[in-house]
């Protein structure tokens, strides 16, 4: 469970988050659609902890994340922006690291990695060292190191940035997977069309703040366009003319 | 295993795949102190060895009429040339361009002047600004001088004056610094080197395991794990440590082999790097390998790239071995506020140690300021890594 709050994130002059809501429930897949620089990469990193809201409440699983980023640490699995493996290592080691860091050991850690190896099919690799991956192996051993601990929640940023047509479909399966697991899977994309097959919920953030919050029936109707990628458009224009009233 | 000892195994791992790190530190750093500090050293001391014996050549003006000068000078391994110039002038544009070390120009009238009593003159064509002429102009005005002395000794004896008389003064010099203390000064380059390869073998992994790491993206999934901030820091500070540790290690027992090689003792010096001295150095030395791998780690931490790293990483290479060369340069005594100065106060201790002296306790226990000045700039990195700027 995500609640977010009026979040504000300024970078020096930049303001990033103008106020940003959104609630992402368990066994739901919550979409964060945006035009470049809208905010969402910015409000997923205040909910991963490695960024702090300037004002703002935004709560996983009941703990807000500025008070106590550990505890929220342990519980969420995140795949950020092009993010990397570590090269020199395996498939295995990479993921049994990532294990070790969020608190496994001894037996446990070993039954952790062997049963995320087996679930995302990555056996035939794991033990390559992680330098010479396709697309598709880096993304599934990423998901598998975000995933290893079990995680109530999971935040993806991007995650099919610059992935072919099978590495996508791969990822759409897991993040299935982990919806009918009761995950709570919030991820973000500027892609109407990849949002609309997968979300159960969509959010729409432009210029830093939420533009509308539903169901893609329900975004239809508020917007009154019956195609979504028409609605996106509409959604995003009136936040445009929102903001630069706000300025002027 | 805590998260710390889970990171610097990682890290080592990584470290230990990577080839440009175990080169640098295992090979490249180790032995390119011992080389060139050879090198060096030889060069040196042949440079001494070879004043002494080889013969010079010397072009002569008016040569002819001081034959037994020329004579003289032969014994003396000066080898006049009379052919080579045709005058004084010639002489002089050689030895400005220095295409000769040294010229002597003997007055037309040297013959007579001998032969009356009167000075017989002799000019010496040097240019004193050519520093590498200067061994070539002092043999020959030593010799020279020997001749003028021997002419006077005979005159005195001649008139049946003792000529001991004409010698008030007996100028003798009583060196009493032992061979191993003589040999201090070459040495002294060595622990300039000890410290360069102490950095160098683990500048390397401190870039790899800071900057690297943010520029293959590998950083921010990183922050978001549970591990804390202080822990992955100090897991990485300490790989860097183990790889200077090592570096240092295998550069002593390079040097101590290397030394061995030198004919340092053709010009009466030893070195003593007995297996027991250098384990005296390592551990005083060891304290540096703490404060280069906090001060490398910090500074790779502000880049964002490899290359940027390896600019300013070797910026920062240079300046902690600076005092060295300072007090090398102008040699000072070791005292308790000396110990104070990172590199200085090794540099110091390690010189007593090869003269075979001990040093003060105290001042071992000072000299942990550089453990202290590395474990600060290990905490100003974690309070980099607790910041967002890291992710910018």
């Amino acid at each position: 469970m995500i609640e977010v709050e009026g979040l504000t994130k300024r970078f020096g002059k930049v303001e990033a988050l103008r106020g940003v809501s959104l609630s992402a429930a368990d066994g739901r897949i919550t979409g964060l659609l945006g035009p470049n620089g809208a905010g969402k990469s910015t409000t997923l990193r205040i909910l991963c902890t490695i960024l702090k809201a300037d004002s703002g409440v935004a709560r996983i699983g009941g703990v807000d994340v500025g008070e106590d980023p550990v505890a929220v640490r342990r519980t969420i699995g995140v795949l950020p922006h092009n993010s990397n493996l570590f090269g020199n290592l395996s498939a295995r080691e990479n993921i049994a690291y990532y294990a070790a860091l969020q608190g496994l050991d001894g037996l446990a850690l070993d039954r952790a990695v062997e049963r995320i190896i087996e679930r995302l099919d990555i056996g035939p690799f794991a033990n390559r060292r992680a330098k010479g991956f396709s697309q598709g192996e880096r993304l599934r051993v990423a998901l598998a190191r975000a995933l290893v601990h079990e995680p109530a929640t999971l935040i993806l940023d991007e995650p099919t940035n610059g992935l072919d047509v099978m590495a996508t479909r791969d990822l759409r399966d897991v993040i299935l997977e982990r919806r009918d697991d009761g995950c709570c899977v919030l991820f973000s994309s500027h892609i109407m069309q990849e949002v609309a097959v997968l979300c159960d919920r969509i959010v729409i953030v432009a210029g830093g703040t939420t533009v509308v919050d539903g169901s893609a029936d329900e975004i239809r109707v508020a917007t009154g366009c019956d195609d979504l990628e028409d609605a996106f458009v509409a959604a995003v224009a009136s936040a445009d003319d929102a903001s630069a009233q706000a300025d002027g | 295993m805590s998260a710390l000892g889970v990171v610097f195994r990682k890290e080592l791992l990584d470290s230990l795949r990577e080839r440009r790190s175990l080169l640098s530190a295992l090979l490249l750093a180790p032995l390119f102190g011992p080389i060139l500090f050879m090198l060096i050293t030889s060069y040196a001391v042949n440079l001494q060895i070879d004043e002494a014996e080889q013969p010079i050549d010397v072009p002569i003006i008016n040569g002819q009429g001081a034959e037994n000068l020329v004579s003289h000078l032969f014994r003396r391994q000066i080898d006049v040339d009379h052919e080579r110039f045709a005058d004084v002038d010639a002489l002089r544009r050689a030895v400005r361009r220095a295409e000769v070390d040294v010229g002597l120009v003997i007055d037309r009238d040297f013959g007579e002047a001998l032969a009356r009593g009167d000075p017989a003159r002799v000019w010496i064509v040097a240019d004193r600004a050519n520093n590498t002429a200067r061994p070539a102009v002092s043999r020959l005005r030593a010799a020279l001088n020997e001749y003028g002395r021997g002419i006077g000794v005979q005159r005195l004896a001649l008139r049946g004056v003792d000529p001991s008389l004409a010698r008030p003064l007996a100028v003798l010099t009583d060196d009493v610094s032992t061979p191993s203390a003589r040999s201090v000064l070459l040495l002294g380059m060595m622990t300039y080197f000890l410290l360069f390869s102490t950095l160098l073998g683990g500048t390397q992994v401190a870039i790899d395991t800071t900057a690297g790491e943010r520029e293959r993206g590998s950083l921010e999934p990183l922050l978001t794990l549970a591990a804390s901030r202080a822990e992955l820091v100090w897991g990485k500070i300490g790989v860097t440590f183990l790889f200077m540790a090592v570096s240092l290690a295998i550069c002593i027992a390079s040097f101590a082999i290397a030394v061995q090689f030198l004919p340092l003792a053709e010009i009466g010096m030893t070195a003593s790097l007995t297996p027991l001295v250098c384990v005296g150095i390592y551990l005083v030395m060891l304290p540096f390998s703490v404060l280069g791998a906090g001060v490398m780690t910090i500074v790779a931490s502000y880049t964002k790239s490899f290359r940027e790293a390896q600019t300013f990483t070797s910026i920062a290479m240079v300046a902690p071995p600076l005092p060295i060369i300072l007090v090398v340069l102008n040699p000072v005594q070791p005292s308790l506020p000396l110990m104070l100065v990172p590199s200085l106060s090794q540099h110091l201790m390690v010189t007593e140690l090869v003269k075979g002296q001990t040093f003060d306790p105290l001042h071992l226990a000072v000299s942990a300021v550089t453990i202290a000045v590395g474990v600060g700039c290990g905490l100003a990195t974690v309070r980099r890594y607790r910041g967002e700027a890291i992710l910018v």
